[in-house]
């Protein structure tokens, strides 16, 4: 049988969806729209149940991409039941979606859930009661327990529905909303009417069914006044910005990430080499598999842990309905630098991977508001830009390496700004920004729901290691072991020539030699791969691509060639370049989708180019002059 | 007064809503004619402001704020 969970946001639902289905989900895209699908399987009683957690919405008027998915998916599916999933202390405007839906005439079942906290706050309802006023069958839930999930699961399974009608209340409802329809007034007049009637209709359901004793004021205005008002609001935002950041880089992340490049450059690579030299291996396959696939694959594969950790840290602040308070607090300065408050959160998924963070601007309010998220975001330093940076400050700034990375950091932010407000004032000047935004109350959020939530933003990172990064390392391995002769020299290669064209773009930057080049070119593919380029065209075997290591990194490389390719004012110039420019082609495919089309993919892989250009060779010219 | 007026603390009652791109969707969100808000808090910098309606609290923009045509109740 086929079952469809729809509700507002913040109600539970998806926790509810998760509780029923358990690991058994499917996850996609509706067609057309970026807008995540969830379909889970469930075996219970000997039946096969397909459950679909809908979209949250507050109604489905067709408004936005997320409505129209509710109401088509309602209308064009022969489901066997809805469930309305409703938060009990929030119950007046969660009816409204619930009204919509039995205008339609869908079959539903309504799932008042966090009873408790409705408790809690004063508010009792009658479900016997309610389900006289609506005529349809009614439950109540408290969210994560495995007898919520059975009660649930026995309704699905049972004949109860055929028990039900709708009310007498909700009939001469539905009368009057076609009476309303039919009236012959404007589309707006008609659509204000009936939201009108609509909250008439809820507001005698709750004098029948709920009473309501107001214990105010509740407890989450109680830390609200604390912890979003006054300037100690920024102060909280800023130590739990710096707590998140410490867990990633120092705490747990980097430390998993040591472990894990322990394991494969000390145990992994050296034992695939033993092996297949051992097994007779031709020796241009040894180094495909050990210097071209496995460093590759794995220097990303050390950051997965540093992405997981953030994005653990991120989503479980969110399930304690903190992000929205952040959002209050810093939207009057996200408006001033030509954002928006709700686009704090994916501003900081950006220090992690571009990725889940430009997906995040879609729960911005404005195309304006998204459009300008998504265009600068990249210029943040993710992830794989950090060890770009960490090396090159240990090498050419041995004394102030971590304050020239901290300065890189800050460069990103700056320009990040300056385009949200160029792009705000020039292409996007016509179109408004609003923002209207629910303060959910503070809960501790259901972990199994945050563990799914990281999974699926940093799941794109792990899938970017086994495809693009696996094919850039062979294609890379390729073009820097072969020229039209066959296996060649390095500095004879393919890369080599390749490096040399793009190099002549730099030949007033500091850097215009083949091997920066090569590493500007491969670092379209992926950020990661710049340093391991660089590693690999100075004869460096094994560079650390670890922040932690970079300063033993460093002096390997000195000894190389690059110390005299590079002086520390070309060196800071090649930082600068490689903050800003083009994204990885992940992040460009991301964008593509995103934004809708090629234009804006190509227009974002262009402007960046030219403002780190620009930028770089201004930074190279006024150092000369200034005589570094 | 509008809206945007509120103090800390009052009661209010929605008169109308001016036609704006958010008038439906605040209607959506239960601000309708008749409603009764109270106002909760501004932001640091005075803007936006929280209110609390129909038993949640919502966030708005101050000028939006100023659409909304209310009467001081308590």
């Amino acid at each position: 049988m086929a079952i469809a969970l729809t509700g507002n946001p913040n109600t539970g639902k998806s926790t509810i969806f998760n509780e029923l289905t358990g690991a058994r989900q499917k996850i996609g895209n509706w067609p057309g729209v970026t807008v995540d699908k969830k379909i889970g399987y469930v075996r219970y009683k000997d039946r096969a149940i397909s459950v679909v957690d809908l979209p949250g919405t507050y109604s489905i008027n067709a408004r936005s991409p997320e409505e129209k998915i509710v109401i088509d998916f309602l209308m064009e599916n022969k489901l066997d039941l809805v469930m309305n999933v409703i938060d009990s202390s929030n119950l007046e405007r969660n009816l409204f979606l619930t009204v919509q839906l039995l205008e339609k005439g869908i079959p539903l079942l309504i799932d008042l859930n966090m009873q408790d906290d409705a408790e809690r706050r004063g508010i009792k309802i009658d479900l016997k009661k309610m389900e006289e006023a609506l005529g349809m069958p009614v439950i109540s839930t408290v969210g994560r327990s495995s007898k919520s999930r059975e009660q649930i699961l026995d309704v699905f399974t049972s004949t109860v529905m055929a028990n039900y009608e709708p009310s007498r209340m909700v009939k001469d409802h539905i009368l009057r909303v076609q009476e309303i329809k039919a009236s012959g007034k404007s589309a707006e007049a008609i659509d204000e009417e009936l939201i009108t009637a609509r909250y008439e209709l809820i507001d005698q359901v709750m004098a029948q069914a709920v009473n309501v004793q107001a214990v105010s004021p509740s407890n989450s205005e109680k830390i609200d006044r604390f912890m979003a008002n006054g300037v100690q609001s920024f102060l909280i935002f800023l130590l739990l910005l710096y707590a998140v950041f410490q867990i990633t880089f120092t705490w747990i992340g980097q430390p998993l990430a040591d472990i894990l490049d322990e394991l494969i450059n000390d145990s992994l690579i050296p034992w695939a080499g033993e092996t297949l030299a051992a097994m007779g291996v031709a020796e241009w396959m040894q180094s495909l598999v050990v210097d071209g696939v496995i460093a590759g694959v794995g220097a990303v594969l050390t950051f997965v842990p540093l992405i997981f950790v953030l994005f653990f840290c991120l989503s479980f602040l969110d399930g304690t309905g903190y992000m929205a308070r952040v959002a209050f607090i810093l939207d009057p300065i996200m408006r001033r630098l030509g954002l928006t408050g709700k686009g704090v959160m994916p501003l900081i998924m950006g220090f992690g991977c571009a990725v889940p963070a430009i997906m995040g601007a879609r729960a911005l309010d404005s195309e304006k508001d998204r459009m300008t998220s998504i265009l600068v975001t990249p210029f943040l330093t993710c992830g794989a830009k950090l060890p770009i940076m960490a090396l090159f400050a240990a090498m050419f700034f041995p004394d102030n390496a971590a304050n020239v990375v901290m300065l890189m950091y800050v460069l990103g932010v700056v320009m990040a700004i300056v385009a949200a407000k160029l792009l705000g004032s020039t292409i996007f000047k016509e179109q408004g920004s609003t923002f209207l935004l629910e303060l959910p109350p503070y809960r501790f959020p259901d972990m199994k729901s945050v563990m799914l939530e990281t999974w699926d933003k940093g799941k794109g990172y792990l899938l970017k290691a086994g495809t693009i990064i696996f094919a850039c390392s062979v294609l890379i391995w390729f073009l820097s072991n072969f020229n039209m002769d066959g296996m060649c020299e390095m500095n004879e290669s393919f890369l080599a020539a390749l490096g040399s064209a793009v190099s002549v773009l730099f030949a007033f930057h500091g850097f215009d030699t083949w091997e920066a080049g090569a590493a500007v070119l491969s670092g379209v593919l992926a950020k990661e791969v710049v340093v391991s380029t660089i590693g690999v065209l100075y004869g460096v075997a094994d560079v650390s691509t670890e922040a932690e290591e970079a300063a033993e990194a460093a002096k390997v490389m000195m000894e190389s060639g690059m110390a005299t390719a590079f002086t520390s004012l070309s060196a800071f110039a090649f930082m600068v370049f490689s903050q800003l420019y083009t994204p990885c082609v992940t992040a460009l495919g991301t964008i593509k989708k995103e934004a809708g089309g090629w234009k804006w993919m190509g227009f974002s892989a262009l402007y960046m180019f030219a403002i780190a250009w620009i930028v770089s060779l201004l930074v190279y010219q006024i150092g000369r002059l200034l005589g570094f | 007064m509008t809206l945007k007026d509120g103090r800390q603390g009052m009661t209010l009652k929605v008169k109308s809503i001016g036609d704006s791109e958010l008038k439906q969707r605040l209607m959506t969100m239960g601000l309708i004619p008749g409603t009764k808000v109270t106002v909760l808090r501004s932001a640091p910098f005075g803007d936006p402001i929280a209110i609390g309606i129909r038993s949640y609290h919502l966030a708005m923009r101050r000028d939006d704020a100023e659409m909304v045509e209310v009467e001081q109740v308590g």
